[in-house]
């Protein structure tokens, strides 16, 4: 049996854990405990491991996804999770301008750790605060060959289109 | 959509570079602690800018641009008060009192320093309204964003230099030991001078930066003049080496059996 594995990566409350379970065959395994810091109080639990979810392609292939704890004191987590990984997506939430800088930080981190290709998804569109896309590439900072993905993570047609293009991009790194 | 944020995590520098790159027409309105402002652009220009902490009329801006006199501005402010910018601007040209090409360097002049004076405030909430155009009888003009943004881009250049040479206030400045150097003899200024009556290693530079009443920029330059000339010194932390790259390892070697095992997971992912 062959696993690939794929990390969902993000800062605080960006839709990781939602974006897992959309698609995961299991229930995402996801050890949560309650939040005990006041600055972090926008909701009641948060990932304090790691989240965990499957996708069996068929009977010799399976697909890990990996969801990455968003608290900083958890970053020692991303040197593990990275190891071996095929790509990974960046969840940003679009209405949260507070946390562009902190994602802009974790795309640097793990383009540092693994020369793997990646997307970032711009989570959370439906929300009245949510930044456009566009506007969002430039505050982020990214290239313009860097794929920014509107996405709603309780939507499972936009978390599999996020999942696509990650793979497309990595059929396109192997032809490079 | 909403563009709105806070200027404490999106600066106002980074705000205009996305307003003159996507060409947006529209007014920010950025509520700050102690005083609001409003700056409209039209397809990424500068068209319009005020504050409340001053009086936006003509008048008073052609007073400040030292284009009027006191007395004059008081005749104005007495007899045509009620009177909009457009208006009175025509009055003023055709009774002599300032030029055209005057009125429009003052208000250059006003527009650009409201913007400017933006690129120092730490936090404020900032809301732009697509298409909201500036009050009507007020003159607009369109300005290029890049000159001021560069100001802003040398400002920030400068904080992220002095950030990354003193990373954190929570470390503690000490005088080196150079033999020789009398720092009596040393030109500094009155803030700089009251930045080193505080230094201890026993206290923070946090600690210093908040007695001496110094922002963190100032502060930040004044330390950083000092290490340069080779008056103190910081005691910092050991720091930590980035983790070396790693490359991903796949399951498989040969690049057609990657091909195809991504193509599985291609065909998996869409039957879901």
């Amino acid at each position: 049996m062959q696993t690939v594995k794929m990390v969902v990566t993000g800062p605080f409350s960006s839709g990781k854990t939602q974006f897992i379970q959309t698609v995961s065959e299991i229930d995402v395994v996801a050890t949560e405990r309650k939040i005990s810091s006041e600055s972090e109080r926008i909701k009641e639990t948060t990932t304090v491991a790691m989240d965990f979810g499957r996708i069996t392609v068929d009977d010799d292939l399976v697909l890990y996804l990996f969801g990455t704890p968003g608290q900083k004191r958890f970053d020692f987590m991303w040197e593990i999770l990275s190891e071996g990984m095929l790509g990974f997506v960046v969840m940003v939430d679009s209405s949260r301008p507070e946390t562009f800088r902190e994602a802009r930080r974790i795309l640097e981190t793990f383009r540092a750790y693994a020369p793997t290709p990646y997307v970032v998804a711009a989570n959370k569109q439906d929300l009245e605060d949510a930044w456009e896309p566009e506007d969002m590439r430039i505050a982020l900072r990214l290239a313009p060959d860097v794929k920014l993905l509107p996405c709603i993570a309780t939507n499972k047609e936009e978390v599999k289109n996020a999942l696509l293009e990650l793979l497309y991009s990595i059929l396109e790194r192997m032809d490079s | 959509m909403a563009l709105k944020g806070n200027l404490r995590d999106f600066s106002f520098s980074q705000l205009l570079n996305l307003i003159s790159l996507a060409k947006k027409t529209g007014m920010l309105q950025v509520h700050g602690p102690e005083k609001d402002a409003s700056i409209s652009f039209e397809q990424g220009k500068l068209s319009y800018a005020q504050n409340n902490a001053a009086d936006n009329g003509l008048a008073a801006i052609l007073l400040r641009g030292e284009k009027l006199t006191d007395k004059q501005y008081h005749v104005i402010k007495e007899r045509a008060n009620n009177i909009g910018d457009k208006e009175l601007g025509l009055m003023l040209i055709n009774s002599n009192y300032v030029t055209q090409e005057e009125i429009l360097n003052s208000l250059k002049k006003e527009f650009v320093a409201t913007a400017n004076d933006l690129f120092t405030w730490e936090e404020g909430i900032f809301h732009f309204e697509n298409n909201l155009k500036p009050p009507a009888d007020k003159i607009s003009l369109l300005i290029n964003l890049e000159n001021i943004i560069i100001e802003g881009s040398r400002q920030l250049k400068e904080q992220e230099r002095l950030q990354d040479e003193i990373p954190s206030l929570d470390m503690a400045l000490k005088f080196t030991d150079n033999p020789g150097t009398n720092i009596r003899n040393v030109n500094l200024s009155v803030k700089e001078w009251r930045v080193v009556s505080f230094i201890n290693p026993k206290n923070s530079m946090k600690q210093n930066a908040k007695t001496t009443k110094l922002n963190d920029l100032e502060f930040r330059r004044i330390v950083y003049s000092l290490i340069q000339a080779g008056l103190v010194e910081i005691v910092r932390p050991e720091g930590v080496a980035p983790p070396a790259p790693k490359i991903p390892a796949l399951p498989v070697e040969d690049t057609e059996e990657q091909k195809s095992l991504v193509n599985r997971l291609i065909t998996r992912i869409r039957s879901l």
